[in-house]
């Protein structure tokens, strides 16, 4: 269980750190989605893995080890949405960029060949 | 206390000038004027106490533990500084009153000079050194505003610089020195650091801290080799002039020279490096102050010239020389004060400071001409005035340097007093002669008041000139013991010592300068001289200059060798750093590799996975090729996340990465259409060079290694045991205290929501900022035709407008049921916005749930048809959230609990039930009014754009030139 998780997290950061290397805007943004999974995955399991043990304490008294982590579950929560917000701010950038130069290139203007 | 009023004043009083108005000159005087009167009462009655040689003290804590604190100290000397500063202050401020025009921005003015007055003050009094090095960077500040007052004339920019340039220098030098004069002695406090005068001499590190605190006063000075800056700084209006670049603030340099006597004199080091450049510069300094052509150069010259004599004195390093010294720096700022406001008077009732043009102004204004002959007479040392005196006094220690064969020092002392002599008389010479005829105002006596301030310093002059020991006596007295403490030696200030070798030297120096001015005048035609003689390669200004110039090329050729704008490089840099630090922290981390049994994976989970990571490796792939593509197997890797954390525990997690998953798949959907067209295979892109695949490379190699550290680090973080964390404090109170079940919800709206408030303030900031971007949105030329789909003459919904699509074309199927489900989704968002307390859900579902809800109808049938239908105004949604939530948090500082502290009230409503209602549920609701109002913002305007180009005229040639481009 833990191996897949850990494959799992480095395999999408690493797509995502291939993908924000390249030099097309769009690239760039796919990379920044998957990037984000990984890092929103890699905060969570700072809470451990645990199965069938969601965070609601709904009338039993607590004890250590009934319930998940909820500080990570709440940090990664705010992080998902945080991120669509950066997605969106980012996408837009893009669109303006490419219809102010004419280019998708991250620098705005086509790498001399 | 009254040492605070002192300091304070000042600063209060600059703050309210600046807001008087610009045209009264008046009252910015009064206001200043009384300032300075207050002043002066507050150090007249510290009088008594001082000359009882106490020391008076005010301490304000501020960081004691690192020996922080606002200290202010008042001595003799601090006493004597503080008196000179405000005393020749509101001289200035008479004087400023008449000179200044009314056109000039008279505010600004009075406002910086009360700036610059308080600066003063605080260094004098300052009883803690870092506040000291603090308020002497406010006086380079103030004195640079003050000389580029004027800043329309280039002058006074290039002037303002270059003394900011050269005295902020020093001061940075001084900080660093006096930082480590704090580290070698353990405190900052001045009566610390003066009692400790051996342990520093001691230290190895005694060098470098003088020479750093040298740097500071000789460039605050104006001594060799930095005395260029002072003439320069001549370009400010002349009551700055008379105040800042003569009596005050080219004195803080020797002010701290002197306040650091005890400490650091006594050592050859010190007479070499301050009594060297002492001696240089009065050199310098007077020989070429008798080859200027400018009034306010000749002054400035001869200032750096006296400087340069002070500095000298102190250099000697005797306590007599420390009496001459102190003694003399009262002197000049008299005598030169008046000299510059004289030269301001012949300045604003002639209209020129040439020299070569002046003449016979005696005939036009004897008065003004009788006080700046007197004034200069005692720049020159004559006889029963205060200069003569002080200048003795130097000649006199001079004498004693070194041995008795040693006649270096007597001799430059002299030959000083001969160039004095000689510019004094250049100076004088103006008011001879035929009256000059060519001037361009005709000169005459300036109002009553404006020479009033000449005629209260030439008084003092000749009172402190005639009987020093009654006037100054115990003034001086107070400042040497101040210093000395102990080795106050035994002088004398009278005016006559019998017949003695200083004396002498005195009558040598007044014949030989008249000598040497007459002999200029008759053979070297001295008044039209361009260049000084001999010394005109010591270019002070050169060298600043080019210094200058070879700091910004060397900075931009050094940022075209280190920076760059380019994006790629600037990741590259980042991602390797970060590995780096990885691998760094992986050699000092504890060699644990494993403490727990690794459970047994999960064959489905597995396969999750499986085709999770195939997604994300497929989609780097693809995204250079087939962006849709790519975007639905990012979709794919995002759903498998969503799974593993439903999987794992965290069902919330899961309902909002689902929803955020939506969302920013139909978000960069609607961006797709924008971007330039795609490349359309793999092997044309097998063509490239050899270059660009070394680099994909080395990318590939940088990820495969980040990737691979991810998940070791992952992977070790899995094997060890938990530690106790936060998370059992807040699955204990969830229900106690938060009224609430679904501990993660509980902490968003509750515990953590301070942070939640902060993130909903994102989220709009975000929204508003894409809508402000796309309200200027260009799209590229060739994105703006329609798309080959929606141009195609045989397919019969390319004619009909989406609306009409859904309602009759081939949309009929989900357009009929998308419709029915829209309120069954709405439904379904208050369902779980009003569980999310207690099961998992919450206003960060709720509102996507909503938004994707209306997004549906703008996808099935167009914006046109949905907003002539539904009037959603986001903007509207997301203030209203925002208020809400803001609201609820005051809700509870009205109730006199903090910020968001939240109340749980339960009640009975007669068919749904007892109803839980915690205030923090007004809050989630701000939260789900901001999510629908962010998201719908954001989304709408990138829908809005796709109307926007239609509207615009497409002729049927564009659009077949354009399908042309799509075929090639």
């Amino acid at each position: 269980m833990e191996a897949v998780i850990a494959i799992a997290i480095g395999v999408m950061f690493a797509s995502g750190v291939w993908l924000i290397l390249r030099p097309r805007t769009f690239q760039v943004i796919i990379g920044l989605l998957l990037i984000s999974y990984a890092v929103n995955m890699f905060i969570f399991i700072m809470g451990r893995l645990s199965i069938n043990k969601p965070p609601l304490t709904l009338d039993s008294p607590v004890e250590v080890g009934m319930f998940a982590d909820p500080v990570t579950q709440a940090l990664v929560l705010t992080a998902i949405v945080i991120g669509f917000a950066t997605s969106a701010l980012y996408l837009v950038l893009l669109l303006t960029s490419r219809g102010l130069t004419g280019t998708d290139h991250v620098d705005g203007k086509e790498p001399r060949q | 206390m009254l040492l605070l009023i002192l300091i304070l004043t000042p600063f209060i009083g600059s703050f309210l000038a600046a807001f008087l108005p610009a045209n009264a000159r008046n009252r910015e005087a009064w206001l200043a004027a009384a300032i300075a009167l207050a002043g002066l009462i507050i150090i007249g009655i510290q009088f008594p106490q001082i000359n009882n040689g106490e020391v008076l003290r005010y301490q304000l804590d501020w960081m004691p533990e690192y020996g922080l604190n606002l200290v202010l100290r008042m001595d003799g000397l601090a006493w004597l500084f503080s008196m000179l500063i405000i005393g020749i202050f509101l001289l200035v401020v008479v004087y400023a009153r008449y000179y200044m025009s009314p056109e000039d921005p008279v505010p600004r003015f009075f406002s910086f000079l009360l700036a610059f007055m308080g600066s003063m003050l605080g260094i004098v009094l300052s009883g803690n050194l870092v506040q000291l090095v603090l308020f002497w960077e406010l006086t380079s500040l103030s004195s640079f505003l003050l000389i580029g007052y004027w800043h329309h004339r280039a002058e006074a920019r290039r002037g303002a610089r270059m003394a900011f340039t050269v005295t902020a220098t020093g001061g940075l030098c001084l900080l660093a020195g006096v930082l480590m004069l704090g580290h070698i002695i353990g405190s900052y406090d001045l009566d610390v650091v003066l009692a400790s005068g051996e342990t520093l001499r001691e230290h190895a590190w005694y060098l470098p801290t003088l020479i750093l605190i040298a740097l500071g006063a000789l460039t605050k000075s104006a001594q060799f080799p930095f005395h260029f800056w002072l003439p320069h700084a001549m370009a400010a209006p002349t009551p700055v002039s008379a105040y800042l670049h003569s009596a005050t603030m080219v004195k803080a340099g020797i002010f701290l020279l002197m306040r650091l006597w005890p400490v650091l004199s006594g050592t050859p080091e010190w007479t070499w490096i301050i009594g060297g450049a002492g001696v240089c510069t009065l050199l310098i300094g007077s020989f070429i102050a008798i080859f200027q052509h400018d009034l306010k150069g000749l002054l400035a010259y001869s200032t750096i010239s006296h400087l340069g004599l002070i500095t000298a004195l102190l250099g000697i390093g005797t306590p007599l020389a420390m009496v001459a010294a102190i003694f003399h720096t009262m002197n000049h700022a008299t005598f030169k004060a008046s000299l510059f406001m004289a030269v301001g008077i012949i300045d604003h009732e002639s209209g020129t400071r040439d020299m070569r043009k002046l003449r016979g102004l005696y005939r036009m204004m004897p008065q003004t001409a009788t006080l700046a002959i007197v004034a200069s007479a005692a720049m020159a040392g004559v006889p029963f005035l205060n200069g003569f005196l002080s200048k003795e006094m130097f000649f006199a220690e001079a004498l004693l340097v070194g041995s008795a064969s040693n006649w270096w020092m007597p001799l430059a002392a002299v030959t000083m007093g001969v160039f004095s002599v000689a510019y004094s008389l250049r100076f004088i010479y103006v008011f001879f002669g035929r009256p000059a005829t060519d001037l361009p105002k005709t000169p005459h006596e300036p109002p009553r008041w404006m020479r009033f301030p000449v005629e209260v310093l030439v008084l003092f002059c000749l009172i402190v000139g005639i009987v020093p020991s009654l006037s100054v006596g115990p003034l001086l007295h107070n400042g040497v013991e101040a210093v000395l403490g102990e080795k106050t030696p035994y002088y004398s200030l009278a005016l006559w010592h019998g017949f003695n070798i200083p004396l002498l030297m005195s009558f040598v120096a007044l014949g030989g300068g008249v000598l040497l001015y007459v002999i200029l005048r008759t053979r070297f035609n001295l008044t039209y001289r361009d260049q000084v003689p001999l010394l005109y390669r010591f270019n002070g200004k050169q060298a600043y200059e080019s210094t200058m110039l070879e700091l910004r090329s060397s900075a931009s050729r050094l940022e075209k060798l280190l920076g760059t704008r380019r994006l790629q490089p600037q990741l590259l840099l980042m991602i390797l750093v970060g590995l780096g630090a990885a691998v760094a922290a992986a050699a000092t981390a504890p060699q644990v590799w494993s403490a727990l049994q690794p459970s047994d994976p999960h064959l489905p989970f597995t396969l999750l996975w499986i085709i999770g990571g195939g997604c994300a490796v497929a989609a780097a792939w693809q995204a250079k090729y087939h962006r849709l593509a790519s975007l639905s197997l990012v979709g794919g890797a995002g759903l498998v996340v969503c799974l593993t954390f439903l999987w794992l525990s965290a069902p919330d997690l899961a309902l909002t990465q689902l929803m955020v998953e939506t969302v920013t798949t139909i978000l960069i959907l609607l961006g797709l259409r924008w971007l330039p067209p795609r490349i359309l295979s793999i092997e044309q892109d097998r063509k490239e060079n050899r270059r660009a695949r070394a680099r994909r490379m080395r990318d590939f190699i940088v990820a495969a290694l980040a990737g691979l550290g991810m998940a070791a680090i992952s992977y070790l973080v899995l094997m060890l045991p938990a530690g106790s964390g936060i998370g059992s404090f807040f699955l204990e109170r969830a229900l106690l205290e938060g009224g609430g079940s679904n501990v993660v919800n509980v902490l968003l709206v509750d515990f953590r929501s301070f942070d939640t408030l902060g993130e909903i303030a994102v989220l709009s900031i975000v929204a508003l900022t894409v809508y402000g971007l796309l309200r200027r949105f260009r799209p590229a030329a060739e994105s703006m035709s329609l798309p080959p789909q929606q141009t195609n003459f045989v397919d019969p919904a390319a004619q009909q407008p989406p609306a009409e699509q859904a309602q009759s074309g081939y949309l009929m199927v989900p357009g009929i049921y998308l419709r029915l489900l829209l309120p069954i989704i709405l439904v379904c968002a208050v369902y779980f916005f009003m569980r999310g307390h207690n099961l998992p859900g919450g206003g960060f579902v709720a509102g996507l749930i909503f938004a994707v809800a209306i997004i549906l109808q703008y996808m099935l049938a167009g914006t046109l048809w949905v907003e002539s239908r539904l009037h959603l105004q986001p903007h509207r949604w997301l203030a209203l959230g925002l208020i809400l939530a803001v609201l609820t948090g005051l809700g509870a500082l009205l109730l006199g609990y903090p910020f968001l502290t939240t109340h749980t009230a339960h009640i009975d409503l007669p068919v749904l039930g007892a109803l839980h209602l915690p205030s923090a549920f007004f809050f989630d609701l701000g939260v789900f009014c901001v999510v629908v109002g962010s998201t719908m913002l954001i989304l709408v305007a990138l829908a809005h754009q796709s109307i926007r180009s239609h509207r615009l005229p497409l002729s049927a040639a564009d659009v077949a030139d354009s399908t042309d481009k799509e075929k090639h």
